[in-house]
């Protein structure tokens, strides 16, 4: 068995060992509950979050106060859009604005208000994924209560246009939600210098531990809480805080933003080797843009034709090679991603997609490896495949 | 995840290919949904003696498709209409259920098959194979 390549970092990433090392104590040692102040371990543990709180406030631009530690990414978007939701729907507004290529999070809290009586529009994107900054101001109504457009997406890497939309949403007077997950850590993004109501982010997309994401929310906007209970983060959060793994988010949040730029520049190096073998490659679409700017540095996306995406997944892990075929969140459902069936691509093509997304973990021969077994494979699954003719290598 | 036998069949499928002047040929399912099998009978008299498949899908697929041949070849017509979808389900100790339909599709691409087969010896099927669904339900069907 040859030793394992992962790269399915979109999925998730491995802890660091900075990260782990920074966690370690909170678990035995200084062990106390935040709240109760008055005797050491507790004031340890109190001391840690707030430390941790600063930390990841600086990394993000923000101030310590305006950060709201939660269990995951899904929880920070489902508070920022019920919260939001459920708030204006006391003044008559029951309208929301989101794009048709949002995580789930998003998505099925949207489902949800639609069941409550809300009213949701879905702005399309175009074939690369982007969302027109023009078509949310037109869709921005009196009763419009809430925004939200992920600043980059999970499955095709496409980054939004995050500061015009912002700009728009400010100047109508409507906050402005982004699903930040797989962008923090991976791009710059200065909370105050964008023009961001709410900012949700994960842990563990950025070599932190799963189980704790935050929800920025900037200094003057009150969504309705979403987990009621004791007073915990400010009176609006309950819960007693994830200790270990807010210190472990700070932590790997330092890490990532501190090393951006070289991070970066290694991601993209490998994305970019492994997007310029797959255009040599016959019969091969490669799904989101090509501008490398506009791309998350460590996101490859592809559809290879006739050739099925969890066959080549399987093929794939034979060879010791962990990736993705379209959204993990979607396995389970025979549906192809909805992100590729909203950039146009046919069924019977999004389901020949594959995902490869690199972590600070991966190197140059990782890539290499990943484009030497897609060599193998791609043919190989092709020669099964009755929509494969090998004489003129084509789809019929 | 799936069982070893699904993976092995999956890895080394049995009989993948085209059969050259077949006496039976079958298609079912669709691309749309993210699966297609076709299946090529040489038949002898009543013993099907060759078959081999093509199949666009997921690793059940390939290992649904690739376990039926193994289960018709060498036998007889009408042992290859008794093959069903729980006995290839069986033959490879289980599908997880969001699978289930992939072998529903290798019962059908078999009965497709013989069905051709007996439409080009100008022999109604419908009556031995019974009604082929035309196109891939198996998708709505809520296994």
């Amino acid at each position: 068995m040859s030793r394992t390549i992962y790269v399915d970092n979109a999925a998730t990433t491995p802890v660091s060992k900075p990260v782990l090392d920074a966690m370690t104590p909170y678990f035995c040692e200084a062990y106390g509950n935040p709240s109760s102040i008055f005797y050491s371990v507790g004031a340890a543990a109190g001391a840690a979050l707030a430390a941790a709180r600063e930390k990841a406030a600086a990394a993000l631009g923000c101030e310590a106060a305006e950060l709201f530690f939660t269990s995951c990414g899904s929880e920070a978007d489902n508070w920022a859009i019920k919260g939001t939701a459920r708030k204006f729907a006391r003044h008559g507004k029951k309208h929301l604005i989101t794009s048709s290529i949002e995580h789930h999070a998003v998505l099925h809290s949207m489902q949800a208000l639609e069941r409550e009586g809300f009213e949701v529009t879905y702005l399309p994107v175009d074939a690369e994924g982007f969302v027109s900054p023009a078509d949310v101001e037109a869709a921005i109504r009196p009763d419009t209560a809430l925004v939200t457009i992920m600043f980059a997406n999970n499955e095709i890497g496409t980054i939004q246009p995050i500061e015009e939309i912002g700009d728009i949403c400010r100047r109508h007077g409507v906050w402005f939600h982004t699903d930040a997950v797989q962008a923090v850590g991976a791009v710059p993004i200065d909370c105050h210098a964008l023009p961001i109501d709410m900012l949700s982010l994960s842990a563990h997309k950025f070599n932190g531990p799963k189980g704790v994401g935050a929800l920025y929310i900037r200094k003057g906007i009150l969504p309705l809480n979403f987990m009621d209970g004791g007073g915990q983060e400010r009176g609006r959060r309950a819960g007693t805080e994830n200790v270990a793994g807010i210190v472990g988010l700070a932590a790997a949040l330092e890490i990532a933003v501190n090393g951006l730029s070289e991070k970066r520049t290694h991601l993209a190096e490998m994305r970019d080797y492994v997007l310029t073998h797959l255009r040599g490659m016959p019969q091969v679409k490669i799904n989101g843009t090509l501008d490398g700017g506009k791309r998350l540095p460590n996101n490859v996306n592809a559809s290879f034709t006739a050739a099925e995406g969890e066959s080549l997944l399987l093929m794939l892990d034979m060879r010791g090679i962990c990736a993705s075929s379209g959204s993990a969140c979607a396995s389970g459902s025979l549906d192809p991603s909805h992100v590729l069936l909203a950039i146009g691509l046919p069924h019977e093509i999004a389901h020949c997609s594959l995902r490869i997304s690199f972590g600070v973990q991966n190197t140059m021969e990782d890539a290499r490896a990943v484009c030497a077994a897609l060599d193998e494979i791609v043919p190989a699954v092709r020669a099964r495949s009755p929509l494969w003719h090998e004489s003129n290598g084509s789809f019929i | 995840m799936y069982s070893a036998k699904v993976m092995d069949h999956f890895a080394n499928p049995r009989n993948v290919g085209e059969i050259e002047n077949a006496d039976g040929i079958g298609e079912v399912g669709n691309p749309k949904c993210g699966d297609i099998m076709k299946m090529f009978l040489k038949i002898d008299g009543s013993v099907i003696t060759d078959v081999k498949f093509k199949t666009f899908g997921c690793g059940a697929a390939i290992a649904t498709s690739s376990i039926a041949t193994e289960m018709i070849k060498g036998k007889s017509i009408d042992d290859a209409l008794k093959l069903t979808n729980k006995a290839v389900v069986e033959a490879l100790d289980g599908l997880p259920p969001v699978k289930l339909h992939c072998s529903v599709l290798a019962e059908q691409a078999v009965k497709a098959a013989l069905a051709d087969y007996y439409r080009r010896q100008g022999v109604d099927p419908e009556p031995i194979v019974g009604k082929l669904e035309e196109d891939c339900h198996a998708c709505s069907c809520d296994l």
